[in-house]
């Protein structure tokens, strides 16, 4: 399977990355490259098998549902590149 | 002129306090014969002469000596813990408090944890000194530490048939052609093979620990997944990822290990048991024990020298009473190709939350959206966007179940050839570390991504099935650089491969490291921190 320029373009809009027109030809290489490596996955037969969801078999802990921490609003904001008060700040979302 | 005397150092290796083994250094501190005042300016005195090698991205003096400080009075107390006084290097992987943390990206600028990992945690509480952070390959995603923000690594290696003059012009200049640490962990296999710290954290998602230390004449062991907490580490595949140390020796990896391990509420995968006493497995007899050698791994086109070692290594195991065995593990080509499937896929889900709105690089845009795509094009390096960009290809709708979902269950007949092994009664396996030797700075991976990904052949399976496994040094190539061997055990037993990797040490002998050739011509250097435009702003101390 390959992608088009078309494709590469949805992939970066998906992905949130911003990528200039003249970058494409080269991404749309880069991303093949790593298709064709992977293509031969489709030939191994995977009949019945189940897919991984714990490399490790382990039972997920559970701990008495209360509340640990908080009120550390300044911490948080600690590395913010932009804040106010105790907000982010981001560009108008809604007119 | 004696050159090492120029540098300041002396042919008498006791007063060369960076030439101790962790070990080493840890009985002379107990003994109080030094202090970890001294232990550390020596180390911090070293990486000054050391800064052209770029192993170190922050540097933290102050933090070091209080640290020391504080250590020589609990010693003078006779209290103290089992790394009590030990100056170490941390991977710019872990969240440090207060102090440079980027997982060597850009997107993460300025970035300054208000918590500290589990790991290091750990770490202080048994007493380490924090040296500074290492460098690494941006977000761990490469093999050479090339797509570090911070510019490339260069290994204390010599390339063959390079004299020191000419390896410390091109030191001085883009680095090309000198040899690479390996990645990601690059920084901490060449700070550890320098004699830049006695000891340093790292981290694996696919080789990451183990490619660096075969490439670096160092012991690199990446343990079972869930041993180690991964609160607190930049996440990059979270079912992959695992820490683990690399050290000049099996014992003294062992000794970090026992450290870094154990349980944490902070992190539900990881292990909730402590670890047990890893470096009392260091020394324990092999005989008896079963180790599997893959007829998989004996890849075609394979380099003679590295068919030889693995041959030696086979030869040395037997000679200390081990039974060999040849064994099957009829996935192992299907692998590396699910892993690049799984690992972008994994990572494109964690890096998602680079917005440039909570913390690191913020780039201006009209509205949220693009705010968004120039923070994340701004602050992401090739490496990392590619890997973004396949990673939301695969889990795009229409594609997950042919590609994710697939690459899950070959990854469950990945896992079940090792589990078939040990059911036979393996013990351990044998293979090589890597594909071959250490290659120049700018060799490799510029026209094809997938050329460098084809280093973690041997390493990646490990990570697939979350099984322990360790890179030790072995012998040298013709032309005199390290390759190493690596043992890969049953989950969660990493003191057998303790035991085996000390017998290979034994029977191989101690890997003599090159000598710090860099050492003089950094000297004039010091103070000139232009050669590299990214360095850390405050080079001096993280703490703020």
């Amino acid at each position: 399977m390959s992608v088009d320029q078309a494709t590469v373009r949805r992939i970066a809009r998906l992905a949130r990355i911003a990528v200039k027109n003249e970058e494409l030809p080269h991404l749309q290489g880069e991303i093949n490259a790593i298709l064709s490596f992977v293509e031969e996955l489709g030939a191994v037969d995977v009949e019945g098998v189940e897919p991984m969801t714990s490399v490790i078999p382990m039972k997920l802990p559970m701990r008495p549902d209360v509340v640990t921490d908080g009120e550390i609003e300044q911490k948080v904001l600690a590395n913010a590149p932009l804040a106010e008060d105790d907000f982010f700040l981001v560009p108008k979302v809604i007119e | 002129m004696n050159r090492r005397l120029a540098c300041g150092l002396t042919d008498d290796p006791l007063t060369d306090l960076t030439h101790l083994t962790l070990a080493e250094a840890r009985d002379a501190l107990k003994a109080r014969k030094v202090s970890s005042r001294e232990l550390t300016q020596a180390h911090l005195d070293a990486m000054e002469r050391a800064r052209l090698l770029n192993a170190y991205i922050a540097e933290t003096p102050d933090k070091a000596l209080a640290m020391a400080a504080a250590s020589d009075e609990r010693l003078a107390k006779g209290e103290g813990g089992p790394l009590e006084g030990l100056p170490i290097g941390v991977k710019d992987l872990y969240a440090t408090e207060g102090v440079h943390t980027q997982a060597c990206s850009h997107i993460l600028d300025k970035f300054r944890p208000t918590y500290e990992s589990t790991v290091t945690a750990h770490l202080w509480r048994d007493g380490a000194v924090m040296l500074g952070k290492l460098n690494m390959d941006e977000f761990a995603m490469g093999s050479s530490n090339e797509t570090s923000y911070y510019g490339p690594v260069a290994s204390p290696w010599l390339p063959p048939n390079w004299s020191e003059e000419k390896a410390r012009a091109a030191l001085k200049g883009d680095k090309r052609g000198l040899l690479v640490p390996g990645g990601s962990s690059g920084g901490s296999a060449a700070a550890v093979a320098a004699h830049l710290c006695l000891a340093a954290t790292a981290s694996d998602t696919g080789g990451s620990i183990r490619q660096p230390a075969a490439f670096t004449g160092t012991v690199g062991i990446k343990p079972t997944y869930g041993r180690c907490s991964r609160y607190g580490m930049v996440a990059f595949a979270s079912s992959l990822d695992q820490a683990g140390p690399i050290a000049r020796t099996v014992r003294d990896a062992a000794i970090m290990l026992g450290s870094m391990a154990g349980p944490d509420p902070k992190d539900s995968t990881c292990f909730n048991g402590p670890a047990p006493d890893y470096e009392a497995a260091v020394g324990r007899s092999v005989k008896g024990r079963v180790i599997g050698v893959p007829k998989e791994y004996r890849l075609d086109g394979m380099n003679p020298e590295i068919e030889t070692l693995w041959a030696q290594g086979v030869e040395w195991l037997r000679d200390a009473g081990a039974r060999i065995v040849d064994i099957s593990l009829p996935n192992t080509r299907h692998a590396l190709p699910a892993y690049y499937i799984v690992a972008p896929a994994e990572a494109s889900s964690n890096l998602a939350r680079y917005d440039g709105v909570r913390y690191g690089l913020r780039e201006p845009g009209k509205d949220i959206v693009e705010l968004y795509e120039k923070t994340r094009a701004a602050g992401f390096g090739p490496e990392v966007r590619r890997r973004v960009m396949i990673g939301t290809y695969v889990l795009s709708a229409g594609y997950y179940d042919a590609y994710y979902v697939r690459a899950q269950k070959i990854r469950t007949l990945i896992k079940r050839d090792f589990e078939r092994a040990f059911a036979d009664g393996v013990d351990a396996i044998l293979t090589p570390a890597t594909p071959s030797a250490a290659f120049g700075i700018g060799e490799k991976g510029s026209a094809d991504p997938v050329e460098m990904y084809l280093n973690d052949v041997f390493t990646v399976t490990v990570n697939m099935a979350g099984l322990p496994g360790l890179a030790a040094p072995a012998g040298l190539t013709e032309q005199g650089l390290p390759l190493g061997l690596q043992l890969i055990g049953r989950p969660f037993d990493e003191e057998t491969l303790f035991s085996l990797g000390e017998a290979i040490e034994q029977a191989a002998g101690r890997m003599k490291l090159p000598e710090p050739w860099w050492a003089c011509g950094a000297v004039a250097a010091v103070g000139d921190r232009g050669h590299n435009a990214n360095r850390s702003e405050d080079f001096d101390d993280g703490a703020g």
